[in-house]
């Protein structure tokens, strides 16, 4: 019985190491730090009726980055945790806190290094672009919600289900996964890993990526369905073509994780032997199934990226983009491509020449579209007028990292070198420009570039700059050391090595890099509070900051709940940027000031007659949904089946209630409206 | 306070700088970059060909984002200013070719190098081939001599100017890689399967081998010593582990031997069990437990 309820666990499994012990300390001061507050101020209601049940595209995505920064924070402190245990840990050192060699002992190593890749893929970078593309891409095409708000809703609460689940093990104990963070079988299989560390990456994963796959699906149809009267396909901004290729990308691959792990899932629970050695598993198939869809995943990370840079390209150059179509054809050219690279990240198990170069060619293609863009967005800033604002020094930064890495990525296709530099450092460098110098640093352009639209005030430009320099000295010194290790012949994942291999100084460049890259945040957390503080001087009236070119710069900052009054009429690509243009054609000739641009718009606005507005109701089903979901996973860790099946009866109740509640949807008047407006304007 | 913390920055770089230079000026570890044999060496030039090839187009781009971004800044009055000039048809004709050309010729050396470089190729050379058999276990090598008859553990010694063909499997181990960084690429070794790579050694010398696959606690350590000496020397070495009270290693002694263990010294074997690596590489195949329990 006690099996039935409790399965696995017993107080021995509870936290007992002094690092999930510190955990465990860090996740309870936390959560009762917020609680405290949220009771002294009185805003627990607030909280409840406003953000958690909210269905508003705007709040969820507001939602997403504080929770993808707080595992960005936590991400960031495995990787100084990583890079000390190397610094320290040559085969002759001292141990301490009871590990053989520096602080940590192998396993618990491989822990970190394994959740720090599944936190920032996971939960930080892809919460940070779902935060962007919630924010931005509804108001981009001009519409006032996504096709499936209720689905954004529950997408968002799976994620942070499979936040909380990752970190679970500091509360119930357990360990984590120690297999790198693809979890490769047979490693992950039964015979080796049998404790629940694979068990929790199995259901943190399954959990958030089901949450992933219905945000994909929901961005998809809002952008193929809902955009406004006139904007056509070829006509959307560059930012919404890169998120709907991403979101495709998303679709097409999901499936293939979610299955594979329910594939591993079927050995690990039912004793089936798809990846086992024996009995006829075949852990190669693991490989090819887990990569055809990583592959396409750090695509996924990377286009809508250079959505966010074109955006900030022909905006801060003040200039149409340079080449729209070929944008197009490149981020379609990369979505497809991206399916068929995926075996270049296992050249050395020997497939033979045919197969290695058949891979090995495609991925070289990838270069073309990827090089082509980054020419085009050179060209839209050939005969503009630069201003040099932090998003365009992060995008510089950018040229500059991406390109190098895109560069070993290229000698990483050849099959001869990349058997040199496999699972080396090399590889390690190579992933970590791509991710942090790309993905990352345009993560970070947008952020400053849309933060006055989602709050209606600048960030300070100057501790921005600041940010960016030290990011950028301390993303060179953490990341050069490791390709020349790679060339030494180190190979990623040692918890040892012996000194007499000379790389102990290059680990304490890269440890010193990463503590560099923690001011740089230090400076990213201050440059927020601060423009905070300063948020009177800063603040945007006008709605466009940055004499914006698309429609999210049409409404105000931060736009009304129901993003646009009226619906904008689209004429041509840059729509705001033509409006802006055809009104100042019309009553200034000789081009007006910002502040006359927002006399235009308020006279644009009052003359027009307001609509009734159908908007969907907040709802808390999202919440209880996902807690049902997070419930069956985490049971299932423990196997737990009596809270196996109540969460799983519990989910199948929410989607059953959810599906007969009719009343989900209100209508805001269009007297409703006006007044809102005009209190806006005031 | 800004001189100050400028200060500490420059004192962090320089010092960083001075790392990185003693290891790049003095440090002669360089292992990749350093190949003792003809297969490592071919697979660096291959880079540094690549590399060369993609500068052709990496530095006029850089060359062409600096003219840009110093040229056409705000307030520099004497710059063209075209807001609207959005397209050209040479120019993006220009802008595809331009990469393609050269990704075109990059695919074209990519199919012939990796054909030429497969590890399943052997080495021509006027010395004849000789194989070794390497097992990966948690978490060592063993190498089976299957024409001497003998084995090692974590030690393989081998002539110079030979061509090894190395044949790999392991035995209950996640998958493992394979690689002497200054002889040549990687391989992977896994259970029930058998791969295969050729290497060789200029000289005589001992290089440094590892694992570069994850499979478990004492992945880090999983080293080896990879030692290609003179023929004569290699021949006395065989006669010595042969002649010496050294162990047998037949089926029992290696499922013994390939129980997880970690930091293993040398060992040698004075004889083997034939067709010991068949035998360990076909194991997977017989029913398991779970299929007995069907």
């Amino acid at each position: 019985m006690e099996q039935f309820i409790l399965g696995r666990l017993t107080w021995d499994s509870l936290p007992h190491e002094w690092f999930t012990l510190g955990g465990t300390c860090a996740f309870v001061v936390i959560l009762l730090g917020v609680a405290i507050f949220l009771t002294r101020v009185k805003r627990w209601k607030w909280l409840w009726m406003e953000w958690l049940t909210s269905t508003d595209p705007k709040k969820i995505g507001i939602m997403y980055i504080i929770i993808a920064f707080l595992m960005f924070l936590r991400g960031g402190l495995d990787v100084v945790m990583i890079w000390l245990q190397q610094t320290i840990g040559t085969s002759n050192a001292p141990g301490y806190l009871g590990a053989t060699h520096g602080y940590l002992s192998a396993d618990h190593f491989q822990q970190i290094f394994t959740a720090h890749g599944d936190i920032m893929v996971f939960f930080v970078t892809m919460g940070f672009l779902f935060g962007l593309i919630n924010l931005i891409v509804p108001l981009q095409i001009g519409a006032r919600d996504l096709a499936f708000p209720f689905l954004n809703s529950l997408g968002f609460w799976l994620y942070f289900a499979g936040v909380v689940l990752i970190n679970m093990f500091f509360v119930l104990g357990g360990a984590f996964a120690a297999t790198g963070w693809l979890a490769v079988a047979p490693l992950s299989e039964l015979q080796f890993n049998p404790g629940v560390g694979v068990d929790y990456w199995i259901w943190s994963l399954q959990v958030s990526g089901l949450g992933t796959l219905v945000g994909g699906i929901n961005f998809v149809v809002t952008i193929l369905k809902m955009r406004a009267p006139g904007m056509s396909l070829m006509r959307m901004p560059m930012f919404t073509w890169a998120s709907l290729m991403g979101m495709i990308l998303v679709i097409s691959i999901f499936p293939i994780l979610a299955m594979t792990m329910i594939l591993l899932t079927l050995d690990r629970y039912l004793g089936m032997h798809f990846f086992t050695l024996d009995n006829g598993g075949n852990a190669m198939m693991y490989w090819n199934l887990i990569w055809m869809w990583g592959h396409p995943e750090v695509y996924v990370l990377i286009i809508p990226v250079f959505g966010i840079y074109s955006e900030i390209v022909s905006t801060f150059a003040q200039k149409k983009i340079f080449g729209y179509t070929s944008l197009v054809v490149a981020v379609g050219g990369i979505t497809l491509l991206s399916f068929s690279v995926w075996l270049h990240h296992f050249f050395t198990m020997g497939a033979g020449a045919d197969v290695n170069s058949f891979f090995g060619i495609m991925t070289m293609w990838i270069a073309i579209p990827t090089g082509v863009q980054i020419i085009n967005w050179l060209f839209t800033m050939f005969r503009g007028k630069i201003i040099f604002k932090s998003p365009i020094y992060w995008f510089f930064g950018f040229v500059s990292t991406f390109t190098f890495g895109g560069m070993a990525g290229l000698l990483m296709a050849l099959p001869p070198v990349d058997f040199q530099v496999h699972n080396t450092l090399f590889l390690v460098a190579h992933f970590h420009t791509m991710i942090v110098g790309g993905a990352l640093f345009g993560i970070f352009a947008g952020f400053t570039y849309w933060f006055p639209k989602v709050f209606g005030f600048k960030l300070n430009e100057r501790l921005g700059k600041y940010a960016f320099w030290t990011w950028l000295v301390g993303f060179f010194l953490s990341f050069v050391p490791l390709y020349i290790l790679g060339m030494m012949g180190a190979v990623r994942r040692m918890d040892t090595y012996s000194p007499s291999l000379g790389w102990q100084p290059l680990f304490t460049v890269s440890l010193i890099g990463a503590c560099i890259i923690m001011v740089a945040v230090g400076l990213q957390i201050l440059q927020v509070i601060v423009s905070i503080i300063q948020r009177r001087e800063n603040r945007d009236l006008t709605g466009d900051p940055w004499n914006g070119r698309s429609l999210e710069w049409a409404t105000s900052s931060p736009p009304p709940f129901y993003n646009f009054a009226v619906i904008p009429q689209v004429h041509s690509r840059d729509a705001f940027w033509e409006m802006k243009k055809s009104e100042e054609n019309k009553q200034h000739p000789k081009g007006a000031t910002s502040s006359e641009r927002t006399g235009l718009r308020e006279a644009a606005h009052s003359v027009v007659a307001y609509e009734d507005i159908e908007l969907p109701k907040n709802t808390p089903m999202g919440i209880y949904l996902s807690g049902f979901i997070f419930l069956f996973g985490l049971a299932m860790v423990w196997h737990a089946w009596l809270f196996v099946i109540i969460g799983l009866v519990g989910a199948i109740w929410c989607v059953i209630s959810r599906t007969f509640d009719e009343n989900t949807e209100y209508v805001l008047t269009a007297a409703e409206v006006e007044k809102i407006e005009k209190k806006n304007k005031s | 306070m800004k001189t100050l913390s400028r200060i500490i920055i420059a004192i962090f770089i320089l010092f960083d700088v001075y790392l990185i230079g003693k290891i790049l000026l003095v440090d002669k570890n360089f292992q990749v970059l350093n190949p003792q044999g003809i297969i490592a060496l071919q697979e660096k030039n291959v880079g540094l060909v690549a590399l060369f090839l993609m500068f052709i187009v990496v530095i006029p781009v850089f060359i062409w984002a600096l003219y840009v971004g110093t040229t056409y800044k705000e307030g520099n009055k004497w710059a063209k200013y075209a807001p609207d000039w959005d397209h050209n048809t040479k120019l993006q004709f220009f802008i595809w070719a331009f990469p393609i050309s050269i990704v075109c010729i990059l695919c074209v050396f990519n199919w012939v190098t990796a054909h030429k470089l497969d590890p399943s190729q052997a080495i021509a050379s006027t010395n004849q081939t000789m194989t070794i058999q390497v097992v990966a276990s948690r978490w060592k090598w063993i190498f089976i001599y299957p024409e001497q008859k003998i084995a090692t553990v974590n030690l393989v010694e081998f002539p110079e100017n030979t061509p090894i063909h190395f044949e790999l499997s392991a035995s209950d181990t996640p998958m493992n890689s394979f690689w002497i960084p200054q002889l040549g690429g990687q391989i992977y070794a896994m259970s029930g399967m058998a791969t295969q790579t050729h290497l060789i050694a200029d000289s005589i010398g001992t290089y440094r081998g590892e694992n570069a696959e994850i499979n478990g606690a004492g992945y880090a350590q999983m080293t080896f010593t990879a030692k290609s000496v003179t023929q004569n020397d290699f021949d006395t070495w065989v006669s010595s582990v042969k002649q010496s009270s050294n162990p047998v290693l037949d089926l029992t002694t290696f499922n013994k031997l390939a129980q997880p263990s970690q930091d293993n010294p040398i060992a040698y074997y004075s004889s083997t069990q034939d067709n010991l690596f068949t035998t360990i590489v076909t194991k997977y195949m017989a029913p398991g437990k779970g299929m007995e329990r069907m």
